[in-house]
């Protein structure tokens, strides 16, 4: 089927996206309970947070959910109210910025506009008090890493977002930073430039071997780029997994929902390896729950096959249909509550049709404060999808 | 439509009027009085006569120069600090700052000049300390003293607008790449504020070399600058030729030290080595 | 760091008011004395109330600032209009520097400028001279409208022609959408250069001592007199009374606004 190839290359990316070597490395940034408050706000509530050398973590969540505050208080632009952040096995709460070795590409660049491109990535090296020869040797190189070479003299005002972007990058990583910090540094940029820098950025990070720290509202970034995905809401962490585990085994029903599309439902595990809902009897893999403890039940929309009306498990009715080039998404009601589903085949609105989810579509959670907030697709649009999503830079 | 655009570009007939007439013409007729003699007639008698003034030139800008490096030496600092305060304190330094700008120059100097006269609050404190008189008004430290005192404001508060204006990012950028604290002074906060800086030595400049107020007061008349000369020499019609071309030296002499004022923002792209 | 910078604040400030607070304290001495206060009395204030030649400057002062600030914002306004639309960047950038020469100079060059213009007119025309009110109002006009063009200019620049056109295309004629919509943008422009023209005629002293007579005197031509020789004591009065004024204007513009924002967010809370 359509839909199984793609999501069998979709995983594939992810399984060649992961370094090999990540397990066995030690941590080199740790946050111990840290917490931040603004005005009386909590803006963090108690992150712990361990980061292994030479991986590539994403900070994904919506505006507000706490990923930029933490991000520069790894940086050294915000001093935790409590807790204890180490790099390198080092406490560096109170050392300045300019003592840490981490180096940030700040969302607006904050390239200085009164160097030229060859300045603002030499500026590192000439505080060092590099050789001249040297500076001249490494602003070369890393204009070249970045593909800026013949730019040196410009200035930075007459670059492009996506040049822009890079002078950013080559300026931070002129220092050899221990780790480089990104805060959202795609959000600019177009979505052609986008997808390309994406690449360029895991390229990059495979070539120098830096620990990247990466934060994004836009989760198809964060799984197509990223070695752990640190899911992040209400300033506290959801999740922390590989991509796939994401993916595949949400923690609750706000990170399901946020990662992908999800038809999340009320049920009852009854027993290991049966689940209860839309008042029928599943079989499932899952297993570790009480008996009858209520739960929360995952599947994707391209988990579910349709099939003919009698052999459904379950039976509902199309109540819209949306053509999306290599498939169509179709909402369907079954008793009350709206299904997406994702088929290769067009069904028209109003036919009745059969649903079959296989054991291994279906994932349980444990119930959670995001509980019965997302999941039914009863008031769902394409325009709305778009609306709520929280481009708008981080508002702290 | 057609109506509408003649209109528009006939709008600026009144004002091309006006300054042909009020504007350039008087610089011509500046020129044409420091070409000729008091009876009309051309001669270069006047320009010869600038070299007796030499030393009133210099002195007037020695002043202004030393004036306005003590002005950017206290006031850039002070800006900086100003432009870290927060929301009301910000602005009710600011609301500080321009009283003085607002407020007349010949009742600020006069101001100045009743609190350090001889007779005046400080040497009569002074003296009854048992300290002595010390005597400021009608020195050359007075008069210096006059031009910080009265243009202070006009160098921080274009400084202060650059600050302001300064991403935070820049900053921190600057800390992220390994500044300490000086060094984001000297190489990112200074020379991002350098227009500023321009437009506030500009400020304290030209005025300075120019005034004959805060001489004839805090120099107690016995200091002559270009501006007294200026003054006193269109006070007599016999001498108001000699006086047009001192004028224009000034002129021209703060033309030109904008134009290589300018010349340092406009230069600001660091040459690669 | 934080105290030393409070600190170092507060010691230029304090420098800065000190002569203007003496001065202020001082107009209250009830000795002509500026070492010695020796009680409070309104002597200088009722001196000052009563100086005929005082009271005639000030409304001298205030009739030519009206004047010339109206007019400079008129032809400047216009000016404004008819060279943001004109095309012809040889006419135009003369204009502009020649507009901004009084801008750039020193006042005392400005100062002397015109009044050999009126010199010269005068010997041109036979007449024995003509300084007096029409001589400041043209001089004060003149400087005021660099400032009127500096603060309207901007306006027009900033305009987005679409706005008219959007205006048209709901039904506007041209003429309405101007009024309409164009208008309203520029306005406060307009009113800060007025403002400005307005306030720079009132403290002007350079440039009036120049191009007046002893029969039309401002305020602060009548300061510069009166303290050309000793001190006076009423001047005092009249320079305490302008710092006060000038304060509570500074105060009302800067704070009116954020007191009002205040109570709204208080609303909101």
């Amino acid at each position: 089927m359509v839909i199984e190839s793609r999501n069998t290359c979709f995983f594939a990316i992810f399984l060649f996206e992961r370094s090999p070597f990540s397990k066995e490395m030690e941590n080199i940034i740790e946050l111990k309970g840290v917490s931040k408050f603004f005005d009386g706000e909590c803006i963090l509530d108690g992150i712990d947070l361990s980061i292994r050398d030479k991986e590539f973590v994403t900070l994904l969540g919506p505006s507000g959910c706490g990923k930029t505050t933490t991000l520069r208080i790894i940086g050294g632009f915000e001093t935790p109210d409590r807790g204890e952040l180490f790099i390198d096995g080092q406490s560096v709460k109170n050392t300045p910025p300019n003592q840490r070795p981490v180096n940030t590409v700040f969302q607006k660049y904050a390239l200085f506009p009164h160097l030229n491109v060859f300045e603002n990535v030499a500026f590192g090296l000439r505080l060092a008090g590099a050789p001249k020869d040297e500076i001249v040797r490494s602003v070369t190189e890393m204009l070249a890493l970045v593909k800026l070479k013949g730019f040196e003299r410009r200035t930075v005002t007459s670059l492009s977002g996506g040049q822009q972007q890079r002078v950013a990058i080559a300026r931070a990583l002129i220092n050899h930073p221990r780790v480089l910090l990104l805060d959202e540094p795609l959000g600019a940029l177009d979505l052609k430039l986008r997808k390309d820098m994406q690449n360029e950025l895991k390229k990059i990070q495979r070539q120098t071997g830096i620990t990247f720290i990466y934060v994004t509202h836009d989760q198809e970034e964060a799984l197509s780029m990223s070695d752990t995905v640190v899911v992040m809401a209400n300033g506290k962490i959801q999740q922390i997994g590989s991509p796939v585990d994401i993916y595949n085994e949400p923690e609750n029903a706000f990170v399901a929902d946020f990662i992908g599309e999800s038809n999340i439902l009320d049920g009852i595990m009854v027993s290991d390896g049966k689940v209860k809902f839309s008042g029928r009897l599943f079989d499932c893999v899952d297993s570790g729950f009480a008996p009858n403890e209520p739960v929360d039940i995952v599947v994707r929309p391209e988990d579910v096959d349709v099939v003919k009306l009698d052999d459904g498990m379950l039976t509902g009715t199309v109540s819209s249909v949306t053509f999306k080039g290599d498939y169509y998404e179709i909402i369907v009601d079954v008793g009350g509550f709206k299904w997406m589903l994702e088929t290769s085949d067009y069904e028209a609105p109003e036919t009745r049709i059969g649903l079959k989810i296989e054991p291994e579509a279906i994932h349980v959670m444990k119930k959670s404060e995001f509980s019965g907030q997302f999941g039914d697709y009863s008031s769902f649009s394409d325009e709305m999808d778009h609306m709520s999503d929280p481009t708008e830079e981080e508002a702290e | 439509m057609k109506g509408r655009t003649a209109f528009q570009k006939l709008a600026a007939v009144p004002h091309i009027v006006w300054t042909v007439m009020f504007i350039v013409a008087p610089m011509l007729f500046v020129l044409y009085f420091a070409l000729t003699d008091a009876d009309g007639r051309f001669s270069f008698a006047n320009i010869t006569s600038l070299s007796q003034y030499t030393n009133v030139f210099i002195l007037s800008i020695a002043f202004a120069l030393i004036a306005t490096v003590i002005c950017l030496l206290i006031g850039y600092p002070l800006a900086y600090y100003m432009a870290q305060q927060k929301g009301r304190t910000q602005k009710l330094l600011m609301v500080l700052l321009m009283l003085p700008m607002w407020c007349n120059l010949l009742i600020r100097t006069y101001a100045l000049m009743t609190l350090l006269d001889n007779g005046g609050l400080l040497n009569s404190l002074l003296d009854s300390l048992g300290l002595g008189k010390i005597t400021i008004v009608g020195t050359d430290f007075g008069v210096i003293l006059g031009m910080i005192y009265d243009f202070l404001p006009y160098m921080v508060l274009p400084i202060f607008t650059a600050m302001t204006k300064l991403d935070k990012q820049y900053i921190e950028a600057a800390h992220d790449l390994g500044c300490s604290h000086l060094q984001t002074m000297t190489r990112v906060v200074i020379p991002l504020t350098l227009s500023g800086v321009v437009s506030g030595v500009t400020m304290v400049f030209v005025p300075s070399i120019s005034t004959f107020y805060i001489s004839q007061k805090l120099g107690a008349g016995k200091i002559d600058l270009v501006g007294d000369t200026i003054e006193r020499l269109f006070q007599n019609p016999s001498t108001y030729n000699v006086g047009a071309v001192i004028s224009l030296v000034m002129m021209i002499l703060i033309i030109i030290s904008v134009q290589v004022m300018n010349r340092f923002t406009d230069d600001e792209k660091r040459v690669m080595p | 760091m934080k105290i030393l910078s409070k600190f170092y604040i507060g010691i230029i400030f304090l420098l800065l008011y000190l002569p203007i607070l003496v001065l202020i304290v001082f107009s209250f001495n009830e000795a002509g004395s500026l070492a010695h206060f020796s009680g409070f009395s309104l002597t200088w204030y009722k001196e000052l109330f009563h100086d005929e030649e005082a009271l005639s400057a000030l409304r001298n002062s205030l009739f030519l600032a009206v004047f010339s600030s109206l007019i400079a914002t008129v032809i400047g306004t216009f000016g404004a209009l008819g060279l943001h639309r004109m095309k012809n960047r040889y006419l135009k950038q003369p204009i502009l520097t020649a507009t901004n020469i009084p801008m750039m100079n020193p006042d005392i060059v400005t100062g002397v400028s015109m009044m050999l213009l009126f010199v010269a007119l005068a010997s041109l025309l036979g007449s024995k001279s003509f300084f007096g009110f029409g001589t400041m109002l043209v001089a004060h006009t003149t400087f005021n409208i660099p400032y009127v063009l500096l603060s309207v200019m901007p306006r027009f620049k900033q305009l987005d022609p679409s706005l008219s056109e959007a205006a048209q295309d709901l039904g506007c004629t041209p003429a309405r959408a101007f009024f309409k919509v164009e208008l309203p943008q520029i306005v406060p422009g307009i009113i800060s250069g007025l403002m400005m023209s307005f306030t720079l005629s009132l403290d002007d002293f350079v440039i009036s001592h120049f191009v007046s007579s002893p029969n039309f005197q401002t305020l602060p031509l009548y300061i510069y007199n009166q303290t050309a020789h000793n001190v006076k004591f009423s001047m005092y009065a009249l320079s305490a009374l302008i710092v006060a004024l000038i304060l509570v204007i500074l105060l009302i513009v800067n704070f009116a606004g954020s007191f009002g924002q205040r109570k709204k967010g208080e609303v909101k809370k």
